[in-house]
């Protein structure tokens, strides 16, 4: 019965997400991660966990994808509203114009550094307009939601995880 | 461990999850309550056992103690308002607020405090509610504090809240110890993420089952949408079913015909549902004066483990700074404890890259303090505002003015010194541009220079209050001292949101002692029955 409505509740998230895999759906607001933004989102990811990813190159990228896995399931649970906000968010950041001008990006995503990516994310959390500190503040809290969301990194943090074997 | 809600279902309990119902319905019932938090929960266990037919509205999804596996990627989707994101519009205030039967009840860190008497004296002489003071309401709160089991909790307190005792009392701050509404608890520290051992004595495992043992009705993933009225009665309220995910409606409706109607779905969603259904609002009082205790965060790195993961949430508070200055005066703080769970941490905490990744491998050592800030008092302190966004959905605009950021100031400052004289290493306001202090002298010369603005300084909310306050008359507010909504004779108001101020205390137990004495009193005029005796 338990594991019943545990699989279930699984199954819907899986397929929240799944839904989102199958593009977006423009005016309705229903939007889901497409490859440029996968594509931004690991650049984003990859310079906001500096420090908590490991240098090995493969590894690295594996848990970076792992992390925009868990950031398209984290935007699946909010709100249409808010999800609609997020898709535009990345939206503009995907798009060439959005990358260049607003964060100072000049390379495609997956050609950008941690440093090209640190600073853009800096100039946003330090700029002058609440829009873009917003949306730092959005792209902080997905990424560090999603990486501190799996038991695997619990360990480096010395956090035991929840009582077990009570139950 | 058993399940109780589990049982009870098993048992017959009328619990429809509208996401798989075949088609749409209508209802009939005496009373209807929209929302199954500490107002709709209290409100259905009285009605109902005066008798009368009632049906519970519940957003969210009916969850229970099998289901609580104390983890925060499960829980924050599962049991609250955006997955523990919402925001107000300008995105500078997160707010946790709950999210499913029982509403933030069932995520609460289960402090419980009666309304203080000066906030009672306070709306005497603004709002006219000369019914409601402490002496009048002492009953109530007895009535519900022996049912919810809220006792002083003898368990000495955790590492992260024995730092507040030993900072206030090596600096003669004031401090007291925390009454919580727990039976037989196991201080295992993960309330915020759902009860696993029902100790807590939530509305979940008390007030809800006690109704629907009497043949109540809970609807679950049902979303209120609109009170139908004719003249000045209402007549039905018009619910959408949602999909499974809890996000999209699923095309099903519900409607729900009743002699009166209850609204409890908090300071966000009641005052948004009575603006969706266009009810009498002439003097424009509806959804202004929202308050939130907008909390201000300090974080320590101690010399020894800390683990503020583990053992009761909250169970010291200090409310020094409360009684500083007169009450309508420079806003007062509140300051507590707050639990740490790694999403909860690393999502609050500033910095980003390798700065952050040094901090969060001090988690173990991390303590962190809150100061509620006592807004809705000063004159310049009036709150915020509930509009409509897209689709009718609730947007909160609160403005973040400068008396907030003057206190919040000294409650950075008084922070510091607390931890700092608790024996802190390191203690950094969590703000985007301080370097941390490692001396309480130069974080007292770093935090005066501090810029304290939004989203540079974090703020947080728990407690959201207001509305559809109460007052004496319609151009003071929306609902009279018993939730009686001034314009609609058939419709109430019972919860947070009828406080005409913030209260600088954790509110459920405010919330259970006013609506006990007002569900108390519409029960004995819908069934006829004599009023209670409680004075």
């Amino acid at each position: 019965m338990m594991l019943n409505r545990r699989q279930f509740i699984r199954a819907g998230l899986a397929g929240s997400a799944l839904l989102a895999f199958a593009g977006w759906l423009n005016a309705a607001g229903q939007r889901a991660l497409n490859d440029a933004e996968r594509d931004m989102l690991a650049a984003v990811v990859n310079a906001l966990l500096d420090g908590a990813l490991p240098g090995d190159s493969g590894q690295r990228r594996r848990l970076v994808a792992l992390t925009v896995d868990g950031i398209a399931v984290e935007v699946a649970g909010f709100s249409l509203a808010t999800q609609k906000e997020i898709g535009e968010l990345f939206g503009l950041l995907v798009a060439a114009p959005g990358r260049w001008l607003l964060a100072g990006v000049g390379k495609a995503w997956r050609e950008a550094s941690v440093t090209d990516v640190s600073d853009f994310l800096q100039a946003w959390r330090t700029s002058r307009l609440d829009l873009l500190q917003g949306a730092y503040a959005a792209l902080h809290d997905l990424t560090f939601g999603a990486w501190y969301a799996r038991p695997e990194t619990w360990e480096a943090i010395g956090y035991p995880g929840p009582p077990k074997g009570y139950f | 461990m058993q399940d109780p809600i589990k049982l009870g279902l098993a048992a017959g309990w009328k619990h429809f999850d509208a996401s798989a119902l075949a088609r749409s319905q209508t209802i009939e019932a005496d009373v209807v309550i929209v929302g199954s938090g500490a107002g709709g929960g209290v409100s259905a266990d009285i009605l109902s056992d005066a008798g009368l037919r009632v049906v519970l509205v519940e957003e969210g999804p009916l969850r229970s103690s099998t289901d609580f596996r104390m983890r925060e990627s499960e829980a924050y989707p599962e049991l609250y308002q955006e997955s523990g994101a919402r925001k107000t519009a300008d995105k500078a205030i997160n707010i946790l607020q709950g999210r499913c039967v029982g509403g933030s009840t069932t995520v609460n860190w289960t402090s419980s405090f009666r309304t203080p008497p000066e906030v009672f004296a306070y709306w005497q002489r603004q709002f006219g509610l000369r019914q409601l003071s402490s002496e009048a309401m002492s009953s109530w709160f007895a009535v519900m504090e022996h049912k919810l089991s809220v006792r002083s909790w003898d368990t000495p307190p955790n590492p992260n809240n024995q730092l507040l005792l030993a900072g206030g009392e090596k600096l003669g701050v004031d401090v007291g110890l925390i009454k919580r509404n727990v039976k037989a608890c196991w201080n295992l520290g993960y309330c915020g993420l759902g009860c696993p051992t029902n100790a807590k004595q939530s509305m979940l495992i008390t007030t809800i089952p006690a109704a629907l043992s009497r043949g109540a009705v809970l609807y679950s993933r049902l979303r209120a949408e609109r009170l139908r009225f004719a003249g000045n009665q209402v007549a039905a309220l018009d619910c959408q079913a949602l999909q499974p995910d809890g996000i999209r409606p699923s095309g099903k409706r519900v409607q729900l015909r009743a002699r009166h109607f209850i609204v409890a779905g908090g300071a966000i969603g009641s005052p948004a549902l009575l603006m969706r259904s266009g009810v009498p609002d002439p003097y424009r009082r509806l959804g202004k004066r929202t308050f939130l205790h907008p909390v201000i965060i300090s974080a320590a790195l101690m010399p020894d483990r800390v683990d503020a993961y583990a053992g009761a949430p909250q169970s010291i508070y200090s409310d020094h700074f409360l009684h500083q200055a007169p009450i309508d005066g420079p806003l007062g703080f509140k300051l507590e404890a707050a639990p740490l769970h790694p999403v909860l941490f690393a999502t609050t905490l500033q910095g980003y890259g390798q700065a952050h990744a040094r901090l969060m491998r001090e988690f173990t050592q991390a303590s962190v303090a809150l100061a509620l800030l006592r807004d809705g008092f000063h004159p310049a302190s009036v709150g915020g505002q509930v509009r409509l966004g897209a689709n009718g959905l609730p947007v909160l605009d609160y403005p973040l003015g400068d008396v907030i950021w003057e206190a919040a100031r000294r409650a950075l400052l008084a922070m510091a010194e607390i931890q700092f004289a608790a024996g802190a290493r390191w203690v950094t306001p969590v703000h985007e541009s301080t370097p941390g202090y490692t001396s309480w002298a130069e974080a007292r010369r770093g935090i005066a220079e501090l810029p304290l603005k939004p989203f540079v300084c974090r703020v947080v909310s728990a407690h959201v209050m207001g509305g559809c306050a109460m007052a004496d008359a319609p151009q003071r507010g929306v609902v009279d001292h018993r939730g009686r909504h001034f314009w609609l004779g058939n419709l109430s108001v019972h919860d947070g949101s009828v406080f005409p101020t913030s209260l600088g205390v954790n509110p459920q137990l405010s919330i259970y002692g006013l609506v006990a004495r007002n569900a108390s009193l519409l029960a004995a005029e819908l069934s006829g029955r004599p009023v209670p005796a409680i004075p």
